[in-house]
């Protein structure tokens, strides 16, 4: 493999403003979702239909000054945000755009975004210890006891379809699928697979370690400007990627008629962030135990019952 | 049999979420309700209730206060303050100060009923926004007013 | 004195592992300015204290420096979601001590007003309630109908929260068709709205887990306590001052108490959910048989009470409102004392918050429905 490093920091300047752009997109999206459902206009005022409210917003939070809380433990305060957002430019490396838009192919590169999706809960427990905080550390602590029931069901929906394909390679799934989407095999799974994604990336109606009205803001009540924004870099980017994985594993990639590949791929993956964000905006919030059996005694259950079924029908 | 009822339940509610995002969409396609403020207003009621004002006689143009004080009396805040005095040849008393602290001011309409001849309103004045709270703590309902003195 | 005020309490399992949370005074859930100190083992709570007080305006006092007309625009800003079921308490009690009548057309105007300001307290609380659970939208979508509530009020009232608008011995001010036509309307258009709020909060599967069996107040406790309002009716009590010491004319109107036998949160949300359909069903006899004829009857303009004691009992939206006035005689009351609602509800709370989630806990202040200048007056 021959890899230069011009290359690579065009990757990474690509993946970054990949990245920025994503985040004001998506909040805008966000608040103009959130406000027409609830009978509202949502941002108005900045540009054409509240367009450019996101960058404006942007500069106000990167102008404010960071309070560091006297108390707090400032290495682990300070990391925390970054640790949530730096392993996303390592993410985005083998997400498939098209057929040729894509930063590098790496064999296992399924294995990789499900490994570094975990960094963003440590980056949730820093900052929930570091900032010395009850609420936040009751958030972090959340944040930790969900992986348990979120992981082992993403894991059996991924390795379905592994199995159903035979490779670890994002762009070999997304070929397999020129045919037929795994989702109209796989319909279960697929909303398995939303549902813990749902969980993965801390959104209503599991967004347990922000919980509002539980907690004040979880894990990111002590965090202002700077540190906040760069949380929420990192949630959208955590959810473009779970949706951008969910394009690949269930929708086909970047299939799909008279439209441009990366055009399939991009509608693919905002459908499925409008459909986390509409969950966000309906569902009030399951408590946290209940989340825990929900996990352990409907989603395992069913993944695995999907998973065995899956195998026999293979075997035949 | 038990097993029959938990699928049931997991289906029952998954069901029941459909019928919530269902309702969510439906939001999304009626009319907002947001009142685009300050390009358009809401329309206000005949009897809004802005801070209170003085009326002008209408054939003189002075204000209708005969300065009784029974307003600044009865005012539950104690935020009106009434002085007056007879101008040369009238009978009768007129405000030569009228003050309200609106601040304290709780729009009750209690001096607007008390009042004997009708001299105070409601204004329909609702944007009152300032830099200092002094121009609140003594607002002079007199000022737009003629004056004899 | 300086010194913070410090709750006295035991703990059952002291350790390591314990701490105490200090839940408010400014935190989303509490809707106000209500402190609780929670001790907790992880999410688990083991003791909450309350901690009252920072609302404090000494409302009993000002009445009592006040001349009755006076007291009015206060009494309001005590609970200022059912700002007009406190203007009716007061006004009710004064006419009461100094035996004004007051016109039927009076009192069904008052019924109608204070039934709709019992639906819009509702509807804050339905949104209120969910904005608890996590859920965002019932919150906005209740505003939206509790806006044309308002809308409403606004015009014969001339205000949007603190209503001033009943005055002794009738109204300051008559209604007229075209408003009472627009109320008809807006029963209409909100009886179709209603499904709504079913299909989105009440057949919800994850707001039922929440709810079900969550905080559940047995009767006993609840009559103990001297609880009132929805959250006694939720535990299958059935009390409701309109019904059983009927005042304004409730007596004339047919509606039913709705009970709930659960006492769980979800119970107390079905009592209400029910009470906002018989409050629309009262509106709607009171306007079939609204009478014609004066607001207001002869009162003096400077009202001087008899020497006596009075007594009024108020069914508001969060409970039992009780006034008690002492006269000596003259324009000011010698002693007022208020019974309100939320601050009874609100004592269970202590006991019903031990052992449970912080989560849980949250939702049970939600159900409670409290308003917190109410309780610390
Ligand atoms: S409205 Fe009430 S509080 Fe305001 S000045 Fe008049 S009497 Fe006083
Ligand atoms: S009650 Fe009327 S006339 Fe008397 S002082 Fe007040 S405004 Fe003037």
């Amino acid at each position: 493999m021959n890899i230069s490093l011009l290359s690579v920091v065009g990757y990474l300047v690509a993946i970054a403003a990949l990245v920025g752009l994503n985040a004001v997109i998506l909040v805008w999206l966000e608040r103009k979702v959130a406000g027409h459902m609830q009978f509202r206009l949502g941002p108005m005022e900045v540009g054409p239909h509240g367009i450019l409210q996101t960058l404006a917003d942007g500069i106000k939070l990167v102008s404010k000054q960071l309070v560091i809380p006297d108390e707090a433990d400032k290495p682990l305060f300070l990391l925390a945000p970054i640790v949530s957002l730096v392993p996303i430019f390592a993410a985005m490396v083998p997400l498939p755009f098209s057929e040729t838009v894509q930063a590098w192919e790496l064999n296992i590169g399924l294995l990789l975004i499900i490994a570094l999706g975990l960094l963003n809960t440590l980056g949730i427990l820093l900052a929930g210890w570091g900032s010395n905080n009850k609420y936040a550390l009751l958030g972090g602590a959340r944040a930790v006891a969900q992986i348990l029931a979120y992981k082992i069901p993403l894991l059996i929906c991924v390795m379905t379809i592994i199995m159903m394909t035979g490779s670890f390679s994002l762009r070999d799934i997304a070929i397999a699928q020129k045919d037929t989407w795994n989702v109209l095999y796989q319909p279960i799974l697929f909303i398995v697979y939303i549902i813990t994604v749902t969980l993965e990336t801390n959104r209503s109606p599991f967004d347990f370690s922000e919980a509002e009205s539980e907690l004040v803001a979880g894990f990111h009540t002590e965090y202002s400007g700077m540190g906040f924004s760069l949380f929420f870099l990192a949630e959208y980017s955590y959810m473009f990627i779970a949706a951008g994985l969910a394009t690949v594993l269930f929708l086909g990639g970047w299939h799909g008629p008279w439209l441009p590949g990366v055009a399939w791929t991009l509608i693919k993956i905002y459908s499925i962030i409008f459909l986390m964000m509409w969950f966000r905006w309906t569902f009030p919030r399951v408590r946290i135990d209940q989340m825990l059996s929900f996990g352990w005694k409907i989603l395992l259950p069913l993944s695995l019952i999907n998973f065995i079924i899956t195998a026999g029908v293979l075997a035949l | 049999m038990m097993e029959c009822c938990y699928i049931k339940e997991v289906v029952k509610g998954f069901f029941s979420l459909c019928t919530g995002m269902r309702v969510t969409m439906g939001n999304v396609f009626t009319r907002p309700a947001t009142v685009q403020w300050p390009r358009e207003s809401a329309p206000l009621p005949d009897r809004f209730r802005g801070h209170i004002m003085m009326l002008a006689d209408d054939a003189t143009g002075y204000p209708k206060c005969i300065a009784c004080t029974s307003c600044a009396r009865n005012c539950p805040s104690q935020c009106i303050i009434v002085t007056g005095k007879k101008p040369e040849g009238a009978k009768k008393k007129m405000a030569d100060r009228f003050e309200l602290d609106f601040t304290k001011c709780s729009l009750c309409g209690l001096c607007v009923e008390i009042c004997p001849v009708g001299a105070l309103d409601f204004s329909r004045d609702y944007a009152l926004a300032s830099y200092t709270r002094n121009d609140f703590t003594t607002m002079d309902l007199l000022q737009e007013l003629g004056s004899p003195f | 004195m300086n010194r913070p005020i410090q709750p006295t309490y035991t703990l059952d399992k002291v350790g390591e592992e314990n701490f105490a949370l200090n839940l408010g005074p400014q935190h989303p859930g509490t809707h106000g300015v209500l402190r609780v100190v929670l001790h907790m083992d992880g999410e688990y709570i083991l003791q909450a204290d309350p901690v009252l007080g920072y609302g404090h305006r000494m409302q009993e006092k000002i009445a009592e420096n006040m001349t009755y007309p006076q007291a009015l625009p206060y009494v309001c800003r005590m609970d200022y979601l059912g700002a007009l079921s406190y203007n009716l308490a007061w006004v009710l009690a004064v006419e009461k001590l100094c035996q004004f009548e007051v016109p039927e057309r009076a009192e069904a105007i008052r019924v109608i007003a204070t039934e709709l300001n019992r639906i819009s307290s509702h509807l804050l609380w339905w949104g209120a309630f969910l904005l608890d659970l996590g859920g965002f939208t019932p919150f906005l979508q209740a505003l939206t109908d509790r806006e044309r509530i308002l809308d409403i009020l606004e015009e014969v009232t001339g205000s949007r929260l603190t209503y001033c608008y009943f005055r002794f011995g009738g109204l300051p001010s008559d209604v007229d068709e075209a408003w009472l036509t627009r109320v008809l309307d807006f029963i209409k258009e909100f009886r179709d709205r209603l499904p709504r709020y079913h299909d989105l909060v009440t057949g919800n599967v994850i707001f039922h887990h929440r709810s079900k069996d969550v905080g559940v107040i047995l009767p006993f406790d609840a009559a103990g306590y001297g609880l009132s309002g929805p959250i006694l009716r939720g535990s299958g009590i059935n009390f409701d001052v309109r019904k059983h010491e009927p005042y304004s004319g409730y007596d004339r109107y047919d509606f039913e108490v709705p009970v709930d036998q659960n006492g769980d949160c979800l119970g107390r949300y079905n009592v209400r959910m029910a009470e906002i359909e018989q409050s629309l069903r009262i509106i709607e006899q009171a306007i079939s048989a609204i009478p014609e004829g004066p607001v207001r009857s002869k009162v003096p303009k400077l009202i001087k009470a008899p020497e006596g004691e009075v007594a009024v009992a108020v069914e508001t939206p969060r409970g039992q409102l009780v006034i008690y006035i002492v006269s000596e005689g003259g324009k000011k009351p010698y002693r007022v004392k208020y019974r309100v609602p939320s601050f009874a509800n609100l004592s269970i709370f202590a006991k019903m918050a031990k052992g449970q989630l912080l989560a849980d806990a949250l939702a049970i202040l939600g159900s409670l429905d409290m308003v917190i200048p109410e309780v610390d007056r």
